[in-house]
């Protein structure tokens, strides 16, 4: 790639030989995504490592050896076991498989080189067939072609490394510290992207950083908001700092598509998929886990796509994405991988499977984790037409054992939703009517954390209802359900405690006839946002749980996308590019106040940064609670400042607008004075000019419409 | 008040012009009859019949007795206004998109689409006085820009030409050599077509319309940008009050996409904006269709709007409309 590498003055001098211009504002031009023509940005020098394959033009070809030494007679015999092994796994090119021999004893060399239709299946039989036992003396040993010259390369004398000098990093959670506590967030629009405060008490936004061309698809906050994450033709890349956003690290992975954080922000997994040479084979798909902060590659996984798509919603549209779930809260203790008839769970210290064997169970359709604690929640659907019930279960990791188990009898279908705290787990079971026709829906209720784990049966009021969504409290005890198959449905809310019943669900209320069809709950519980996204045009209520009352209800026409801010003062709506029109956001407090609305062409993204949990203590929040008096009487003179500050500003700007505005009418009016007679001339001398000084004047016209005569009687 | 609904035309309105004494409204649609009314009550006076395919355009000159029309059947035509018989056609060889009489109705300013092989044109025609002796020779002939000239008019004292279009770029020519003079800067200017363009009352500003979803405020004699107006639809049609310092923006998503989505999708309002504050005052609803036409009676108290559904809606302002305070 360096050979490519011209002088600017060359370049000039062969441009002006040829008469080709050279002021051309190269900012002004946009390459069709994916499209590099070849320039090298000067931030891929990293990558050059990973690409040697590519380029030496023998990535494709791997290197056998350890093969029996055979004569002659036996070499077709010898090639033909090799070609059946190696064609297994990808395309052999024509004449891609050379097993060179003695040319005096006309016997093999114990080697021989096999030459694929594309690197990823040379990489994937290297990956397969190293340490491959032929027989007990041949132990394949399986190279590519192109490491030969690395190996080569290796000194043979030890140096020992460098130490590099100690650099003091940047404070990565500097922007917690905002004085006026104001929350950021990311926009992706078109092809910028900008981090931005949320000044809400000045109703606008404030600029920290702006990118264009920052991310090839899409960014992603890490759980924490620590990182910023973009992703690129090249890997994917981190970004953050104590005031601007700088470049972290790296994770090299070619054509990455999708990236999933661990929830405590210790590793990055990237996903990919290339699409194999025989179109009959599945996708192959690479995926690698990253040590966030050093960049190195902890494991990788490489297989066809089949091996990861089992179960799960995602099996039709390929990989349910993250394959990889992570569990044990925030520690990154574990991570799991749903298989065939199994549950593959990894201890992410050793990155392998604990125990060294999966989690063996039946026809596992489904998993998730409990937020906080190493338990699985999985779910085997009916089997033989229902002789054997469906089942959920609970799975203490890493013993394996299990905690809790339900039966259920003909389930169709079946959702999992955790609290937040992991205090409660609500299965959403769709089962068959008797004629099986069609179906209702029940919840089983798991409390985690009591003795024995009771679970409890909730139907609905009317338990044909379709359920469209179902949300828990965030770290409370309630959650909301929409249900209904009217055009409007109704909303109910369930607690799991009341005061006087500490263990049942009871319900609190069914608001009747929403136009809603999700909902968002504060992350600080009490306050939900009812929406009615899609088919309803973004209707938006804002409901106050504790009270059981509307705030507010408003519209964010044609809003997609809806985001509490992670402390839970404000909601963002969003348009984004699916429609043509109306693309920007919309930020609201959490009582349903318009705050302020910015309109972006190609809107695509809006996401607030997570903020990590808060280091007070359970006790002093509610001490703050009780006093907030005390505590808000100062932020509410700082309000009253800025506000003041803000109409002062606002009409110092209208002033000067306007005195801008008058220099310009005068300047044309002088102009207009002056250009009066030769206007006259080319009118012929038709000196009425007077239109442009026209006088607005009141006539009153009066018409008269109809005149009729009546005889009125005249009493006295 | 109340809007008078105008219907006369079978097709959606693409133009529309006040004659000086605002007693008259003159509008063009895609059926092939201008049609001129009375701008008081909405009364329809008389077609102009003749044109053979949808017309773009018209202007009136300024003792009202004169209509020239641009259509899409490759003609340009002058009327008699009282009348409306057929005085003058001048033939081109691709449809005529806009017309502007110059100071004075001694030259008239003519631009023509690319079509077939012929490239986009700015013609400048000198229109007798007597019928009888019109010519079909153009003055001077600017080819240049590329797309589409959407809107080419008449600079102060005739010295220049302003003209607009497909290529975003708005552009000042000499209209005696036909050179370009200025040009819009890329930056600050357009980034998509600009559909629309008009003159204040005095000709010393204008407004562009486009469909970046913008509406720019530019001096006539230095192309200086002074104002920009920012919406949230392609804006297809722009118009300036003589009287207060408003603009009004039409416009509205692609009539194909309109039933495809909500009747509020559109935004077939007609948008006011504060001109010097460059904020939105309020909106006039009622089209069925994105507007194409805007046009204020020189007298400022009124305006009227022609859309894509067919109609002209004639607004006479509420006495409180001269009394909005933002």
């Amino acid at each position: 790639m360096a050979a490519e590498v011209m002088l600017m003055n060359e370049i000039e001098a062969t441009a002006a030989r040829m008469g080709i211009d050279m002021n051309i504002d190269f900012n002004s031009i946009q390459l069709p995504p994916g499209e590099d023509c070849g320039i090298v940005s000067d931030d891929e020098d990293v990558y050059h490592d990973d690409q040697l394959e590519f380029d030496s033009g023998f990535g494709n070809i791997i290197v056998v050896d350890n093969l029996p030494v055979v004569p002659r007679e036996k070499f077709d015999k010898l090639e033909g076991v090799i070609r059946k092994i190696y064609s297994q796994i990808g395309v052999i090119k024509e004449d891609g498989l050379w097993m060179p021999v003695d040319p005096e004893t006309k016997k093999t060399l114990g080697y021989c080189f096999i030459e694929y239709n594309t690197p990823q299946e040379a990489e994937l039989a290297k990956e397969k067939t190293n340490g491959y036992k032929l027989d007990r003396a041949h132990i394949f040993a399986v190279n590519m072609f192109d490491d030969f010259d690395k190996y080569m390369r290796v000194p043979d004398e030890w140096a020992p490394p460098e130490i590099k000098p100690y650099i003091p990093g940047e404070n990565l959670q500097k922007w917690l510290t905002d004085e006026k506590a104001r929350d950021q967030f990311v926009i992706h629009a078109g092809t910028d992207t900008e981090v931005l405060w949320n000044d809400a008490r000045q109703s606008k936004t404030e600029l920290v950083y702006k990118r264009t061309y920052w991310t090839d698809s899409f960014v992603q906050w890490s759980p924490l908001g620590t990182y910023l994450a973009t992703v690129h033709r090249q890997g994917a890349a981190v970004w953050g700092g104590a005031n601007t956003f700088n470049r972290l690290m790296r994770y090299a992975h070619p054509l990455v598509k999708l990236i999933d954080f661990s929830p405590g922000e210790k590793f990055l997994v990237t996903y990919s998929s290339h699409k194999p040479s025989n179109p009959l084979d599945a996708n192959m798909v690479v995926m690698n886990i990253f040590d966030v902060r050093t960049g190195k590659v902890m494991r990788d996984f490489k297989g066809s796509a089949d091996e990861f798509a089992i179960g799960g919603a995602g099996s039709v549209a390929g990989v349910s994405w993250p394959v990889f779930r992570w569990g044990g809260g925030k520690e990154d203790k574990y991570f799991a991988k749903l298989g065939k008839n199994m549950i593959s769970v990894y201890e992410a210290e050793t990155f392998s499977l604990i125990d060294k064997k999966s989690l063996k169970v039946e026809n596992v359709v489904d998993f998730s984790w409990s937020p906080t604690d190493p338990i699985l929640a999985l779910f085997v659907p009916e089997l033989g037409g229902g002789n054997q019930p469906a089942r959920v279960s609970l799975v203490q990791i890493p013993s394996k054992e299990e905690m809790r188990q339900k039966n259920l009898f003909s389930v169709s279908d079946c959702k999992m939703y955790w609290q937040s705290n992991g205090e409660y787990l609500a299965v959403q079971a769709d089962r068959y009517t008797k004629t099986k026709k069609s179906t209702y829906t029940g919840f089983e209720l798991f409390r985690i954390k009591e003795r024995d784990i009771p679970i409890e049966v909730l139907e609905l009021d009317n338990k044909n209802d379709k359920i469209i969504a179902f949300a828990w409290e965030p770290k409370g005890h309630r959650f909301a359900v929409i249900h209904g198959d009217n055009p409007r449905p109704d909303i109910s809310f369930y607690t799991m405690r009341t005061t006087h019943n500490l263990g049942r669900v009871s319900k609190l209320t069914t608001l009747k006839g929403k136009q809603a069809n999700a909902l968002f709950w504060s992350p600080g519980g009490r306050f939900i946002v009812l929406a009615g996204l899609k088919g309803f045009n973004g209707q938006l209520e804002f409901f106050n749980v504790d009270e059981l009352e509307t705030m507010a209800t408003a519209e964010h026409f044609m809003a997609t996308d809806i985001e509490w801010d992670p402390t839970g003062r404000y909601v963002a709506t969003s348009v984004t590019s699916v429609h043509e029109m109306e693309n920007g956001f919309n930020i609201w407090s959490f009582n349903g106040k318009l705050l302020y609305r910015i309109l972006k062409d190609h809107f695509i993204q809006f996401l607030w940064r997570p903020r990590p949990p808060s280091f007070l203590t359970p006790e002093k929040e509610e001490e703050i609670a009780r006093n907030l008096k005390k505590y808000s009487k100062k932020y509410e003179a700082e309000d009253q400042d800025v506000s003041m500050l803000l109409s002062e500003q606002d009409r110092e700007k209208r002033r000067m607008l306007k005195e801008e505005w008058d220099k310009w009418v005068s300047k044309w009016r002088w102009a207009h004075e002056e250009e009066k007679l030769e206007r006259q001339e080319l009118r012929d001398g038709e000196a009425s000019d007077e239109e442009e000084e026209y006088e607005a004047k009141e006539v009153e016209v009066e018409e008269l419409l109809d005149v009729s005569e009546e005889v009125v009687a005249f009493e006295e | 008040m109340r809007p008078i609904l105008m219907k006369g035309h079978e097709r959606p309105l693409t133009f529309l012009k006040y004659n000086r004494d605002g007693d008259l409204l003159f509008s063009c649609a895609k059926d092939h009859t201008p049609t001129v009314w009375f701008a008081d009550n909405g009364e329809r006076l008389g077609t102009y019949r003749g044109h053979n395919g949808a017309v773009w355009t018209c202007d009136v000159s300024r003792d009202s007795s004169r209509l020239i029309t641009g259509s899409a059947d490759q003609t340009v035509k002058l009327w008699n206004v009282q009348t409306g018989a057929q005085l003058y056609t001048f033939n081109f060889g691709s449809p005529a998109r806009s017309v502007d009489f110059a100071v004075g109705d001694k030259l008239a300013v003519i631009t023509t689409d690319p079509f077939m092989e012929l490239t986009p044109a700015i013609h400048v025609k000198r229109i007798a006085r007597d019928p009888n002796e019109q010519t079909e020779e153009s003055v001077l002939v600017i080819k240049g820009p590329q797309g589409r000239i959407n809107r080419a008019v008449w600079g102060p004292l005739n010295k220049t030409i302003i003209s607009a279009g497909e290529d975003a770029v708005t552009r000042i020519w000499d209209s005696e050599t036909g050179k370009m003079l200025r040009e819009s800067d890329k930056e600050s200017g357009h980034k998509k077509t600009i559909t629309s363009l008009a003159k204040s009352a005095d000709g010393s500003h204008f407004l562009t319309g486009s469909l970046d979803k913008s509406a720019k405020l530019w001096d006539t004699r230095t192309l200086t940008l002074i104002k920009t107006y920012v919406t949230e639809r392609p804006v297809n049609a722009v118009a300036m009050s003589p009287l207060l310092d408003h603009v009004v923006l039409g416009g509205g998503q692609d009539a194909s996409a309109v039933t495809t989505t909500d009747h509020r999708a559109g935004k077939f309002e007609a948008k006011f904006y504060d001109k010097i504050l460059q904020e939105e005052i309020g909106g006039v609803k009622g089209h069925f269709g994105p507007i194409n036409a805007l046009a204020f009676n020189p007298d400022g108290k009124s305006f009227s709007s022609g859309g894509e559904d067919g109609y002209v809606r004639l607004h006479h302002f509420d006495p409180d409309y001269f009394n909005i305070k933002i």
